[in-house]
């Protein structure tokens, strides 16, 4: 996308995900399916919209986005993800 | 590639954990795609729309700090005369400064004209995106950078403004306050707020990993135990009558929720910071008994 001005400052609607915020973080959260008994608390919670529910009614987490707030983690009843130090 | 269904796109610069991201996704889960939104200056308009780019996946405009209320009035009166509103839902979304002091004449104005549209108010309880300057909606005895807890003063000296209450007495006829921590309540009032006829509020419990210091993990939690002490009752507001209450099952003392966050942490080592906390249980203890919490 072009930067300069366009008239009305009009931009493209949804386009802040060229911005991949997953570098932003310390910790990383890691979801065990195992133990998930899929309530979707966690991807309700999550204020990157980065919790994706797959075809088995499980989650993923995009990795691109996650900042690793750690609300998932904070929030998830059965403590399925758990948030460990990302070494990079 | 993002996969998100959500029409609040990620890549947005909110801290992580922000309650005004939280906001923004359930408002819009709740509204739908047909809807046009208004976000004066603050912290969600400016983390939402770094030029070139935008979050939001509908229609959004935004206006100055103070005159949010008067551009959604024109975007209603716009949409009329063009024989267009049909279903539009049109939101204005505003913070506690942008709401509570410096837009409130225009907001009492849009009420006044009684246009058909829905006002929230994300209140995060300061000035967050100038550096945690106190408003309006800054709880009593909390510190900020314009209310200093020192030797001299124990924080903010008057108490929070009882906005909902201000918007009631315009005549709304849907005034609810909810929380971030309670994305289905959230989510049925303001879907709700939208769907009735004319100018209608919901105010928005909104805690700030940065401004009231917490780990960005627990924003859920804090907002939480601000309903569980009964420091934030959570209502339903229909032609001026409460017509539903959210009932805490399990009663907190304020020291839980004040002592998980630094913006009261002076209370628990300033001398007389007892009495203070004495004063904020009574604050709960009357909102408990006032609205039958
Ligand atoms: C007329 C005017 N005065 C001051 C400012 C500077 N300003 C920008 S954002 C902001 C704070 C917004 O506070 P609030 O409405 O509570 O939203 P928050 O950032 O806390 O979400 C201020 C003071 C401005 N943009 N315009
Ligand atoms: S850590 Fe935060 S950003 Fe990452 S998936 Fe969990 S809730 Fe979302
Ligand atoms: S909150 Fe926990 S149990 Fe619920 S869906 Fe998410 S990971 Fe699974
Ligand atoms: S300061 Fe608070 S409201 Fe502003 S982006 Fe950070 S967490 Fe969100
Ligand atoms: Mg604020």
């Amino acid at each position: 996308m072009s930067s300069k001005l366009c008239i009305g400052g009009i931009v493209e609607p949804g386009s802040t995900v060229i911005n991949k915020t997953g570098s932003w973080r310390t910790f990383k959260p890691i979801y065990q399916k195992e133990k998930c008994i899929k309530c979707g608390i966690c991807e309700l919670s999550c204020p990157e919209n980065c919790i994706i529910k797959t075809e088995d009614g499980y989650y993923e987490i995009d990795y691109d986005y996650c900042k690793g707030c750690g609300i998932c983690s904070n929030e998830c009843p059965r403590e399925t993800i758990e948030m460990v130090l990302e070494e990079k | 590639m993002n996969k998100t269904t959500e029409l609040f796109a990620p890549g947005h610069r909110g801290c992580a954990g922000c309650c005004d991201a939280l906001a923004a996704k359930f408002m819009l889960k709740a509204v739908g795609e047909n809807c046009i939104v208004v976000t004066p200056t603050g912290c969600l308009e400016v983390f939402s729309t770094p030029f070139p780019e935008s979050a939001w996946n509908v229609p959004w405009i935004h206006s100055l700090f103070e005159n949010a209320a008067a551009v959604a009035s024109g975007v209603e009166a716009a949409l009329k005369a063009l024989g267009r509103k049909n279903d539009t839902k049109i939101m204005a979304i505003g913070g506690d400064g942008a709401t509570i002091d410096i837009g409130i004449r225009g907001l009492s104005g849009a009420f006044e004209r009684g246009h058909d549209f829905t006002y929230v108010c994300v209140d995060n309880e300061a000035y967050m995106n100038t550096g945690v300057q106190r408003s309006g909606g800054t709880p009593f005895a909390a510190t900020t950078t314009t209310t200093p807890a020192g030797k001299a003063s124990f924080g903010n000296l008057r108490p929070k403004k009882n906005m909902p209450q201000i918007m009631l007495a315009h005549g709304s006829p849907y005034v609810a306050t909810t929380s971030v921590a309670y994305p289905k309540d959230m989510m049925r009032k303001v879907k709700k707020a939208t769907e009735v006829t004319g100018p209608t509020y919901v105010h928005v419990h909104a805690p700030c990993t940065t401004g009231w210091g917490f780990d960005g993990s627990k924003t859920i939690e804090l907002g939480r135990l601000a309903v569980e002490t009964a420091l934030w009752p959570m209502m339903d507001i229909e032609n001026g009558d409460i017509t539903g209450v959210h009932k805490i099952r399990n009663k907190r003392p304020v020291e839980e929720y004040l002592k998980a966050q630094k913006r009261f942490k002076h209370l628990f080592s300033i001398p007389g910071g007892a009495d203070i906390i004495k004063k904020i249980q009574e604050l709960a203890d009357w909102n408990a008994d006032q609205y039958d919490l």
